[in-house]
């Protein structure tokens, strides 16, 4: 096989059509008689509904219908199903498409308006009589978890649905024998999805023929399909779902969400086709966010400041519903013991349901939690034994040799954790190195005569990708000489079209521009599971490898028919099959495909099946693990509390690298998001649930002019558990990010100020810090 | 997020505009529609008529004489920044719109409408406040004049009527060589600032400070000058100590507090944003000298 594009930093061939405004979006989907769906959603954060009147709504200018749960029995009833049931929660802690009786957080759906315009919609919903009794409200996990708190759902006896617990090793032996033991407590905040696209959902019911079409803003569009089906009493069959050109994801997309299915139901109901479109306002109540977890934790380590053990528990708030059952919390536990090789540890995570708005991962997931509370565990040691950081984190690293090194973690399936390759301490030394750690106290001394705290921190993480148990993907060449790819696997930005089709195009020897990309659409490809957990190289770039594999041996067979030549003697090369040596003896792939896509009465070469296509299904039952580590320099301004990221290096490995500039860019917006989480975004809310930054001039998303220029190194360990190599690259630039920033902060001020343990960290609370640090 | 019903007009000259204000009731002027048209996405505002005043001919540009500088109540925020007469009469201005939201929002804001929205935190009815601003008002009932001082009535309240819409805005210009400062701080690029300061400095020839101006804002409900330390500069030198006790005024203010800061980080933030205005402002007369 030829490795022209495969590894090649090749411009994104979508980028053309999406920078030039052709993408096709949910919203560019327009239908004849199409009808405009808002919400009314729910003011307070816990309440019962009362009483609803439409009447007035219904005879606004342009309103079409105006429905509540009630209205739509005839086609399904009851909370929605669970996406990903987990044994620990005996029922669902799902919602109703709308809520009809109990609303648990502030934006839940309790009714829709239908009409002509988004506009006349939304001015119906003034119109529209609620009386909603106030309940008490669990406003943060902490608050849930005590005695005698209010419940977030008035059915429930207990707030904490779920107690998660992770052990290896001899945990108490290890603490008892350890030299030294540091307790900690972490608060951390991760804000939302906040893609450039909100969620969208057009829905349009097919009267003759009884099928329902979807096109959804989604990162699962084939679990939408599943659900609904089931929820409906459809057969998948009858549903169609599409994910058309989506603007972003980041987690929250993954979801199967109310809106969803309100939406088809109310086409269903009306026989219009319905269209809603998540404005930004609705983006900050109703789509999932990861929010908070509070960690209390004890790390044990030897004389030389080796980590041995860590054990604690964390609260973690899952928000009013567990739609996504306990994938976030759970990733968080199966993330230890990050890069350490620890003799033992036992962790237990508490999920309590609180009166805000549903979690669910955010990039990352439980991830970056995980890296968080490991390095400042790291750092403490460091500080506490006066050890540079750096230094703690290699004695304490699993080592190059030990791969595959089997952590004693378990993954969210309880099957046992084990690495796959690499060489941890290597992306440590590799940034050390080109941040120039060396003569670090060189430019600190220069910013202090700037009247600047300059700072260096590190952070390092392991990042299990490519999540089983399948992406598919097929491959047919057309009688053009067009080699089709089809997957499930649904893009939100990340460069499938570039980096799947470079892989069919080696392995059948075309030129790039012969490939397109066809994805996330039901009609197109039969399976799909979704584009979580940095998962998409691994396994459907590894099916198309497969599918465009068997294509060739096939392409070859026909070939060897035809130039009357031995299947050995023959390779592809620019869209020909050849005899090697021999290049005038040829016959284009357009005429293969052309002989197996058949004439009447022609026959077909004696043992081969028409159809010059074939379907992979890699079979991704084995975790590869990327890994890499980070350091990064801030300065703060000390009258101000201001803090500028200056620089920032990564070292990442995430196997073999399809595509250079697309892994760049991964990296680089993973960082970003990091960066955003240690010091900018924060979702409040006060006692009463009530959001309180729920604008982009509150919730403060950082901008290009906040970052940093970010220099990325990679280290190429292939991973032998794909055919391809790879490792997932989507969120190993966010997992450390954080930890690395705050690991800087704390360098800059200084040994006498506190240890940090929280993020995101605001000015006003860094100046707090310099002045205790002063006293 | 879609606006609520209104009915739209778009006059073409001041005479139908005071027409329509004469006329219509419950109706909001748009200029360039950075803070309005936000705001009635978000249903804060729900006027029944929009005048928008964008085609109007004259109520744009930047004109000069040796005493004032008159700027056109539409005169965007773009060109104010381009203008070479206004960067080289009073560069603090240039200096002080590079912090005013982003290069898009600037090509369609206008000053008149940051002057009559008058967000606490915003820098052009802040530069008003220092250049001891007039506004040119006027309506049915005829043209008024309107100091700087009375213009500020609380938190996003100007002095104009309903009835009435801003003309122009006219500055007092200070001599050539005049030091000027402006500082302030933003958690990211082109946000409101939590604070900010904006300084002017005159030096006489013996190097005593003869006249002074400085103006916080984003501090209180509305920007404020800080007279005493003005009085507390006129006639003395420069040195540390004194800037240290000037901008020691500002972080006595009565700061606000809210969701992101507590009142008494706004007001150390007050105090180091004016002493950091007033080094700039000094640092400058010294290199005109």
């Amino acid at each position: 096989m030829s490795t022209r594009y495969f590894g090649a930093a090749v411009p994104r061939l979508e980028d053309p059509r999406l920078l030039a405004g052709r993408g096709t979006y949910v919203d560019d989907i327009v239908l004849p008689g199409m009808l405009h769906a808002v919400f009314l959603r729910s003011s307070v954060a816990h309440g019962r509904i009362r009483h609803l009147d439409s009447t007035a709504a219904l005879s606004m200018p342009g309103v079409r219908a105006v429905y509540a749960m009630a209205d739509l029995a005839g086609f399904g009833a009851g909370p929605m199903p669970a996406m990903a049931p987990h044994p620990l929660l005996k029922t669902p802690i799902t919602c109703s498409p709308l809520a009809s009786d109990e609303v648990c957080y502030v934006g839940e759906a309790i009714a829709m308006v239908l009409a002509d315009s988004r506009a006349e919609a939304e001015d119906a919903l003034a119109a529209i009589e609620l009386d909603i009794e106030h309940l008490p409200v669990v406003a943060n996990a902490r608050q849930g978890i005590a005695d005698g708190a209010p419940r977030a759902h008035s059915g429930r006896d207990s707030n904490v649905i779920a107690t998660l617990r992770g052990s290896h090793g001899n945990v108490d032996a290890v603490f008892a024998a350890a030299a030294h033991r540091f307790s900690e407590t972490f608060e951390i905040h991760r804000g939302g999805c906040h893609a450039m696209e909100c969620r969208g959902v057009v829905a349009a019911p097919e009267p003759r023929s009884g099928e329902l079409s979807l096109w959804t803003s989604s990162q699962s569009p084939y679990m939408v399909r599943r659900h609904l089906a089931t929820y409906l009493g459809h057969d998948e069959a009858d549903i169609r779902v599409t994910a058309p050109d989506v603007g972003g994801g980041f987690g929250p997309k993954a979801n199967v969400y109310p809106e969803e299915f309100a939406v088809a139901l109310a086409a269903l109901a009306c026989g219009h086709p319905v269209k809603w479109i998540e404005d930004r306002q609705e983006h900050f109540l109703a789509t999932t966010q990861q929010r908070d977890q509070f960690w209390s934790l004890e790390v044990a380590c030897d004389a030389a400041g080796r980590m041995l053990g860590v054990r604690g528990r964390c609260i973690h708030d899952n928000g009013a519903y567990a739609p996504y059952g306990l994938i976030l919390p759970t990733t968080a536990l199966a993330s230890f013991p990050g890069p350490y090789a620890l003799a033992a540890f036992d962790l237990s995570i508490d999920v309590v349901l609180t009166n805000l708005v549903p979690t669910s991962p955010v990039r990352g997931a439980g991830r970056p939690n995980a890296a968080f509370v490991l390095e400042r565990l790291a750092d403490t040691i460091a500080r506490r034994l006066n050890l540079p950081r750096e230094e703690v984190r290699r004695r304490s690293f699993v080592r190059a040799e030990q791969m595959p090194y089997v952590t004693g973690g378990k993954m969210r399936d309880g099957s046992p954790v084990a690495y796959d390759s690499g060489d941890y301490a290597r992306a440590l030394s590799l940034v050390v190195d080109k941040i120039d750690a060396a003569s670090f106290e060189e430019r600190r001394a220069e910013a202090a005569t700037r009247g600047r705290l300059l700072g260096l921190g590190f952070a390092s993480c392991v990042e299990d990708t490519g999540l089983g148990p399948f992406e598919g993907a097929s491959v047919r060449v057309t009688p053009a000489g067009k080699v089709v790819v089809a997957t499930g696997a649904a893009s939100q930005g990340q460069g499938h079209a570039t980096t799947l089709a470079q892989i069919a195009a080696d392995a059948l020897g075309v030129d790039l521009s012969q490939v397109t990309v066809k994805a996330a659409d039901s009609r197109i490809f039969p399976l799909g599971i979704s584009t979580i957990a940095s998962r998409v190289a691994v396994t459907a770039g590894s099916s198309v490898e497969i599918a465009a594999r068997k294509v060739r041996d096939k392409a070859i067979k026909v070939a060897a028919h035809m130039l009357e030549a031995g299947e050995h003697d023959l390779e592809i090369e620019n869209g020909q099959v050849r005899v090697v040596g021999v290049p005038d003896m040829n016959v284009p792939l357009s005429t293969i495909a052309r002989v197996l896509s058949g004439s009447a009465g022609v026959p077909i070469p004696a043992g081969v099946e028409p159809d010059l296509a074939a379907t992979g299904y890699f079979d991704a039952n084995q975790l590869a693990f990327a890994y890499g580590s980070q350091a990064c320099e801030v300065e703060i301004d000390p009258e101000t509390g201001d803090t500028r990221i200056t620089r920032y290096v990564v070292a990442h490995d995430c196997g073999r690298l399809i595509n250079p500039l697309i892994v760049d860019g991964q990296i680089r917006g993973g960082v970003v998001h990091g960066i955003g989480n240690a010091l900018f975004e924060h979702m409040r809310h006060d006692e009463a649930g009530q959001p309180l930054t729920a604008t982009y001039a509150d919730y403060l998303l950082p901008g290009a002019a906040e970052m940093p220029d970010i220099e990325i190194h990679h280290i190429e360990t292939p991973s032998p558990r794909n055919p391809i190599g790879a490792k997932g690259a989507g969120e190993g630039g966010t997992i450390p990010a954080a930890a690395c920033v705050i690991s800087a902060i704390q360098d800059a001020l200084g040994p006498e100020a506190p240890f940090v343990t929280m993020h995101p960290v605001s000015p006003e609370q860094i100046v707090e810090w310099i002045d205790q640090a002063r006293k | 997020m879609k606006a609520p019903p209104f009915a739209y007009h778009d006059p073409r000259s001041r005479d139908d505009l005071i027409g329509l204000l004469a006329e219509l009731e419950n109706a909001k002027l748009l200029a360039g529609g950075q803070s309005l048209v936000p705001m009635l996405n978000f249903r804060v505002v729900a006027p029944d008529h929009l005048i928008d005043i964008n085609r109007i001919p004259d109520l744009a540009g930047i004109r000069l004489s040796a005493d004032d500088v008159v700027l056109g109540a539409m005169t965007r925020q773009c060109d104010l920044q381009a203008s070479a007469d206004l960067a080289a009469s009073a560069p603090i201005i240039r200096e002080a719109l590079a912090h005013v939201g982003h290069f898009q929002t600037r090509s369609r804001g206008t000053i008149g409408g940051s002057c009559c929205h008058l967000d606490p935190a915003a820098e052009l009815p802040a530069l008003c406040a220092l250049f001891d601003a007039e506004f040119d008002v006027a309506g049915p009932n005829g043209a008024r004049v309107v100091k700087v001082g009375d213009w500020f009535k609380g938190y996003l309240e100007s002095a104009l009527e309903e009835r009435e819409y801003l003309q122009s805005i006219r500055l007092r210009r200070w001599p050539a060589g005049h030091g000027y400062g402006f500082s302030e701080y933003a958690r990211r690029r082109g946000d409101f600032a939590i604070a900010g300061a904006g300084a002017l400095l005159e030096f006489a020839k013996d190097a005593r400070i003869r006249r002074a101006a400085i103006v916080v804002f984003g501090v209180e409900p509305a920007p404020v000058r800080l007279a005493e330390a003005e009085q507390m500069l006129v006639g003395q030198t420069f040195s540390e100590t004194l800037l240290a006790e000037a901008a020691a005024q500002a972080s006595a203010l009565d700061a606000m507090a809210d969701v992101h800061v507590s009142a008494a980080y706004r007001r150390r933030l007050a105090g180091v944003v004016t002493r950091r205005a007033l080094t700039e402002a000094v640092r400058l007369a010294r290199e005109a000298v």
